[in-house]
């Protein structure tokens, strides 16, 4: 290739237009090229403050227990994370979760039908919840924060009609369903097949993200619609396979859901919708759009379980724990601007 | 690929019309585009040059008149049908994904695909492959300041970036190359890397549109220079017969011209 010595002397180089001056200068340039650095070294830091100030922190069965917290809230913010790339946002995860869960859930303890079908019909669910928000913010150039924020109400309304207010209990369920509750040893730490599911979403999405044009259209949608479509990219449609792909994950999040709580309950997880964007945004993906890693996310939803135990163990009241989260989340998005700014 | 073909232009535009309500954009404009040449499109504003452009580029559907691209006669609906046909267009708003490598950028939209079942089944995309093929573009246009194409765009000047859409332009146009305002938002070096640019591409015997208010630009970069004004082809002059106030004054209607 050519030779720097080929180049015309130095200051058109990219290099010119990275900050290097000072040392936070040059912090900021690395965070802004790898998002995920600063919610790492966060989660790290509360791992090491948390270990530190009791010792049952690091003890396999409470790891094991953070990783059960963090599944569900990891799956939900896995389909956040990617309406988030595309600047839109999706109120309705948790809703469309419960749903989907008291489908699986009723149909077939209720409705007889094998337990695969079962899960079929909350795949079901998901993918036509899905639609619906692609529909509406495709079709009808509807702002998503408004679309899911009426979807979130209208399955909300839909699972308590269709479940009357009742539970089921994960005892009277196949074993299939509660199949994601399961536990098996990992050097110690018992770790379910609903955190594996979890992770294995995690890995295939981090493929797909990076390796596919579908991928790349994704970031390139949320980052300017206007440039995507005059390359060619049909953003409408990138956008509605968006909030489908979305409406997939939340059907397996409904299945992890009924694992880890034992039973399928129409009141459990609808507030899960904050919590999985804050996963989000503390993980580093710009609420802009076009920024931001799947494995950031993961590390965000850590930090937020990680939070929540250690200061339960350190014996801190539930209502500061909020406050915490809540802290964490604007320390999150102003570090987000600050990094932006290094763009000249 | 020398200018020997001159008799039938690349790209012919005959009495083009197109009104917007009441308003007359185009009012039977002719244009014709040779091969290997830079042909300039200058006029005052709203004297059509951009809805000129945009018919020719698929981004506007002309009420009346024909477009030949070598002789065949075509119809383009949306940007993408002009694409399809090797014309591709170079947008004054620096179109690309800020977010996304010098890479990534050149192949948005088109991404080239890993051969075997990864690419066919998986799809995954060959990232080895369009990194090689973009230093390969960057280098035959001679634009040397791009070493690393894995750098997000948005860590470029705006003359990089710039170097970037007409890199992708040229890499995929495969006839035609146009230019809207490709220096508008440019400082004064980073336009003379752009019009560098642009000569390298006629060059490489790949004819190009450059629209632009920029006087002393479009006399050192064109061949000929299409002068518009009052939605009608006012004359065709070029740099060496024409000065730029006579440009300026068949711009404004000040001097007349036979608009062949």
């Amino acid at each position: 290739m050519n030779q720097h010595a080929a180049a015309p002397s130095g200051p058109d180089l990219a290099e010119e237009f990275l900050d290097r001056s000072t040392p936070l200068g040059a912090i900021r340039n690395l965070l802004h090229r790898y998002p995920a650095i600063s919610p790492a070294v966060v989660l790290i830091a509360a791992v090491a403050v948390f270990g530190a100030l009791n010792e049952r922190f690091l003890e396999p069965s409470n790891l094991s227990l953070v990783s059960q917290q963090v599944a569900v809230v990891g799956t939900l913010a896995l389909a956040q994370t990617l309406v988030i790339l595309t600047a839109g946002i999706d109120l309705s995860v948790g809703a469309v979760m419960v749903l989907g869960s008291m489908v699986v859930a009723q149909t077939t303890v209720q409705n007889g039908v094998p337990a695969p079908v079962g899960l079929a019909l909350g795949l079901a669910v998901g993918l036509g919840a899905g639609a619906l928000n692609g529909f509406l913010v495709t079709r009808l150039k509807l702002p998503p924060f408004i679309v899911t924020l009426g979807s979130l109400n209208v399955f909300l309304a839909l699972t308590l009609l269709y479940s009357g207010g009742a539970t089921v209990r994960g005892g009277d369920m196949p074993a299939l369903l509660t199949l994601t509750g399961e536990t098996f040893a990992v050097g110690g730490v018992n770790v379910t097949v609903g955190v594996v599911m979890m992770l294995v979403l995690y890995i295939a999405l981090a493929l797909i993200l990076q390796g596919t044009a579908w991928g790349r259209h994704v970031y390139a949608c949320g980052d300017d619609p206007e440039a995507a479509r005059l390359a060619g990219i049909r953003v409408q449609r990138v956008l509605a396979s968006v909030y489908l792909a979305a409406g997939a994950i939340l059907a397996v999040a409904a299945w992890i859901q009924i694992g880890r709580s034992n039973a399928a309950s129409p009141n459990t997880g609808v507030d899960l919708n904050l919590d999985s964007i804050t996963a989000v945004v503390i993980g580093g993906t710009s609420l802009f759009g076009g920024r931001g890693t799947v494995w950031g996310t993961l590390l965000g939803a850590l930090i937020v379980g990680v939070f929540r135990n250690g200061l339960s163990l350190v014996g801190v009241d539930v209502l500061w724990q909020t406050f915490a989260v809540g802290v964490l989340i604007i320390a999150a998005v102003s570090i987000d601007q600050w990094i932006r700014k290094a763009r000249t | 690929m020398t200018a020997n073909s001159t008799s039938e232009p690349i790209l012919q535009a005959t009495g083009l019309v197109k009104t917007f309500g009441r308003v007359v954009g185009l009012d039977g404009v002719d244009l014709e585009l040779h091969h290997g040449e830079v042909l300039a499109v200058i006029g005052d504003n709203g004297a059509g040059k951009s809805t000129l452009i945009k018919c020719l580029t698929g981004a506007e559907v002309p009420d009346e008149g024909e477009i030949r691209l070598e002789g065949e006669r075509v119809h383009f609906k949306r940007p993408q049908d002009a694409r399809a046909h090797g014309i591709e267009t170079v947008y004054q708003t620096l179109a690309v994904s800020p977010a996304l490598d010098v890479a990534a950028n050149l192949f948005l939209g088109r991404e080239l695909r890993k051969p075997g079942p990864l690419g066919t089944v998986l799809r995954a995309v060959d990232k080895k492959r369009m990194r090689q093929r973009a230093k390969e573009e960057l280098a035959a246009l001679g634009i040397t300041t791009l070493q690393d194409v894995t750098v997000p765009v948005e860590n470029l000047s705006g003359g990089q970036r710039q170097a970037v859409a007409v890199a992708r332009a040229a890499a995929f146009g495969s006839k035609v190359v146009v230019l809207d305002e490709p220096t508008a938002a440019l400082g004064v070096r980073e336009s003379q890397q752009v019009l560098e640019m642009i000569a390298n591409l006629r060059d490489r015997g790949v004819p190009v549109i450059l629209i632009s208010h920029n006087m002393p630009q479009v006399f050192e970069v064109a061949d000929r220079i299409h002068i518009q004004r009052l939605g009608k082809r006012a004359a065709v002059i070029t740099p060496k017969t024409h000065s730029m106030t006579d440009a300026v004054a068949i711009m404004t209607g000040a001097a007349q011209e036979d608009p062949r």
